[in-house]
């Protein structure tokens, strides 16, 4: 080989997708290490999640008095719309793929996602969709037909607004598919050899179930904004009554996607929370089996239950008897994973930081969220609160005190193993107690204005609702100011914070078998199963792993494999 | 340094290009594949969605097609619902011909279905200009334009798959019998848009 040609195969181009992250600037790439895009997915997402709030904090704040008085009531409209498809779209669905990025390949010992590249696009198709709805809102012309852009209203609220939130959720769905696409191959091709379905990590369980379920619903979706798009630019009637058109069967399919979505936000932090508890509590997962099953059953009972968000809607009796028993039954596969995770705490020795105490808040406040769901399903209740403040507060609790307290509990737990340093653990407990109390500020009392018979989607009421109202504004406001402790605590421990080691909490899943952060292509030799994911004090577990025989720790590990004994000691 | 020998593949830079690794991102053609099925379940799914909001229109309204529509033709499009049948058939002999190594064989095929498509929309455009409704006309003649509309799309889609093979395959050696990943994926797609177009045709113009 001629000096030049190593210099030309030593000095490699800068390609467009070389993988792995060596400096900063290649989170700002079109990078494929699976690594980077789970984090550009989180990072965007958050930011995504810090514009939601800002408006629902202008929402609450129109609301903190009767009268219209801080914005104009076509604004407001447009607030509350764009609030909630950011939330959904921009935060919470793109979250749970930036861990399922992040974590599927190095839980299944696989170097990187099926399809890299496809991976790489699916996150690129996220910020252009984001932009385009705020500028839609900075133009002063956003949709304003709510987040479930229901005909005809969302025909004559505003064409321009209207269009760019059907191309920017076409876009997103297309974003979900494509990542669904990805992880269902990696999960089912691309596990290492001596990983069976049963040796799984739980959260591959609920990413393979979330997946299943993006697969399924959201090209519905897109098939209804297709032709919702054809009725808003080129005239058509298919949900205009007044040109014959039915526009609750753009209800029915809005709902197939939308309802399942409810899941694609909350399943993926099941997982996680399955994870987390275990090993904050130092003891094997309770239900393994039940625990995954669960995640499929609700998987295939969400996408038959979609017509419970329609019984107001005049469809026929006897289907609203068939959505109502269904919707009730998902209350099973549901309780069954809440009870196994009280029976993992059970008798543990559970560490109270910070991961561990967003997952015990994940349980509580989402317990909540499950009943008034229950409530809802039955026909006579739902028909009595439809469209009320009962309905957002039992949202919220399912979303913020399900799903975000999820992520940032997946957060705090997995921040070690994508940075290589600890988040700093008191102000990780104080923005805990922050979100906790302007949590249940905020959404509690809502549940009382729903019963009393406030409507959602008013900037106007009657003043008898002012004081719960004013309650609810000062706690969003207290949930505003407890992202501070956290976006500072991450973004300096990042920098500054106290180094992690490979496996700072001890845990036995494959992700932890690494360097913190993973080099490029996560493991330099091909990982074994040695023990259980979950085998935590069990009393076989050490044999199987004493170092010298750990052929999945890397050479420059520098800690040895944890020691199970101090879990059986303080067990027996 | 000069008379040092550097092994490329052992600097930092490329440790990713030895031979064991240079093919990271296509290593895995069986994953590949049953990613493209993976894939058309979603395809299928938008399609789904389609069909069950035609059935839906179509339940909700007492005469269907609404009064006034004119009869559609059923010559041509049937003429090319077999044409479409029959190209599936030629597409699945472009497969077989590579999987004896046989590339010559390969092209023609290929080239054939892609002409069988284009013959396909031809077809199409020709129907939609000579028919006595429009777009707006009614919910019948609306969804009319749309589902055949995106299914046309997609057969678009297909024969540029096609058209795609077909270009890649002028480098000899580019598919063989042991690599035809590319001949097979858009085998299954076309085939794909195959089934979609006999259920549309069934439900359009003879339910």
């Amino acid at each position: 080989m001629t000096q030049a040609q190593l210099q030309e195969t030593a000095n490699i181009p800068a390609h467009i997708d070389e993988p792995g992250i060596r400096k900063w600037q290649d989170y700002f790439s079109f990078n494929t290490d699976h690594k980077v895009i789970g984090l550009q997915y989180l990072v965007t997402s958050f930011i995504f999640y810090c514009i939601g709030g800002v408006l629902a904090d202008l929402v609450r704040t129109e609301l903190r008095t009767p009268e219209v008085d801080f914005v104009s009531p076509e604004v407001y409209n447009s607030l509350f719309t764009l609030h909630a498809t950011i939330m959904i779209f921009l935060w919470i669905v793109p979250a749970g793929a930036g861990f399922a990025n992040f974590l599927l390949p190095l839980m299944i010992g696989a170097k990187d996602m099926a399809f890299p590249r496809l991976n790489a696009v699916a996150f690129w198709l996220i910020p252009p969709a984001g932009l385009l709805l705020i500028i839609s809102l900075v133009i002063g012309d956003a949709a304003e037909a709510g987040w479930t852009s229901y005909p005809p209203l969302s025909l004559v609220t505003g064409q321009v607004g209207e269009g760019i939130w059907i191309m920017s959720v076409l876009l997103l769905g297309t974003s979900s598919i494509l990542g669904a696409i990805n992880f269902l191959v990696t999960l089912l091709k691309m596990r290492i050899p001596t990983m069976g379905f049963h040796q799984m990590p739980l959260f591959c369980w609920a990413m393979l179930a979330t997946s299943a379920l993006v697969l399924l619903s959201t090209p519905v979706l897109a098939a209804g904004l297709i032709l919702l798009a054809f009725d808003l630019l080129a005239g058509t009637t298919f949900f205009n009554p007044t040109g014959g058109g039915d526009p609750v069967v753009y209800q029915h399919m809005f709902w197939f996607y939308s309802h399942p979505a409810v899941y694609i936000m909350i399943l993926p932090f099941f997982g996680a929370i399955s994870e987390i508890i275990p090993i904050h509590s130092r003891k094997p997962i309770f239900g393994y089996k039940a625990i995954a099953y669960s995640s499929l059953a609700i998987s295939f009972l969400g996408l038959i239950v979609w017509a419970h968000h329609m019984f107001t809607s005049g469809i026929p009796g006897w289907l609203r008897m068939f959505f109502m028993i269904t919707t009730m039954i998902i209350a099973v596969p549901t309780g069954i994973k809440i009870f196994s995770w009280l029976a993992t705490m059970w008798g543990g020795k559970i560490q109270f930081n910070s991961p561990m105490l967003f997952a015990m808040g994940f349980v509580g406040t989402f317990v909540i969220g499950g009943i008034s769901g229950v409530m809802l399903a039955a026909v006579p209740f739902d028909i009595h609160v439809h469209d009320t403040y009962f309905v957002v507060a039992h949202l919220h609790y399912v979303l913020f005190g399900g799903s975000v307290l999820g992520i940032f509990a997946a957060i705090y737990h997995w921040f070690p193993k994508m940075t290589g340093r600890m988040m700093n653990d008191f102000w990780g407990k104080v923005h805990f107690a922050l979100t906790i109390v302007g949590l249940n500020m905020t959404f509690l009392p809502m549940h009382k204005l729903g019963l009393m018979g406030m409507n959602r989607r008013v900037a106007q009421y009657d003043p008898k609702f002012a004081l719960l109202n004013e309650i609810c504004t000062y706690g969003s406001y207290i949930l505003a100011v407890s992202t501070l402790p956290f976006i500072i605590n991450a973004i300096w421990s990042w920098l500054y914070g106290e180094k992690a080691g490979n496996n700072p909490w001890k845990g036995l899943t494959l992700e932890w078998m690494t360097t913190s952060p993973p080099a490029i292509e996560n493991f330099d030799t091909l990982p074994v199963l040695t023990t259980g994911p979950y085998d935590y004090g069990v009393a076989h577990a050490p044999a199987n792993v004493s170092p010298s025989e750990n052929p999945v720790l890397r050479a420059d590990a520098d800690e040895p494999y944890p020691s199970i004994e101090s879990d059986i000691e303080t067990r027996t | 340094m000069q008379s040092q020998t550097i092994d490329p593949a052992k600097t930092e830079l490329n440790h990713h290009h030895t031979a064991e690794t240079v093919g990271h991102h296509e290593e895995h053609p069986d994953h590949r594949l049953f990613g493209i099925f993976v894939f058309l379940i979603a395809e299928g799914m938008i399609f789904m969605g389609l069909f069950g909001a035609y059935l839906a229109f179509r339940s909700t309204i007492p005469v269907w097609p609404p009064a006034g529509t004119p009869e559609l033709e059923l010559l041509l499009p049937g003429v090319n619902t077999v044409n479409l049948i029959a190209s599936s058939f030629v597409m699945h002999n472009a497969d077989t011909a590579i999987k004896k190594n046989d590339a010559k064989g390969m092209r023609t095929w290929l080239a054939i279905t892609a002409a069988m498509g284009a013959i396909f929309l031809v077809g199409q455009v020709y129907e939609y200009t000579h028919l006595e409704f429009g777009l707006t006309t009614n919910l019948f003649a609306s969804a009319f334009y749309v589902l055949t509309g995106f299914h046309g799309l997609h057969v678009t889609i297909g024969v540029l798959a096609i058209l795609a093979v077909l270009w890649r395959s002028r480098t000899p050696g580019h598919y063989s019998k042991e690599k035809h990943f590319g001949v097979e994926a858009a085998e299954i797609y076309w085939h794909f848009v195959d089934v979609i177009w006999i259920i549309l045709f069934g439900l359009l113009y003879l339910l």
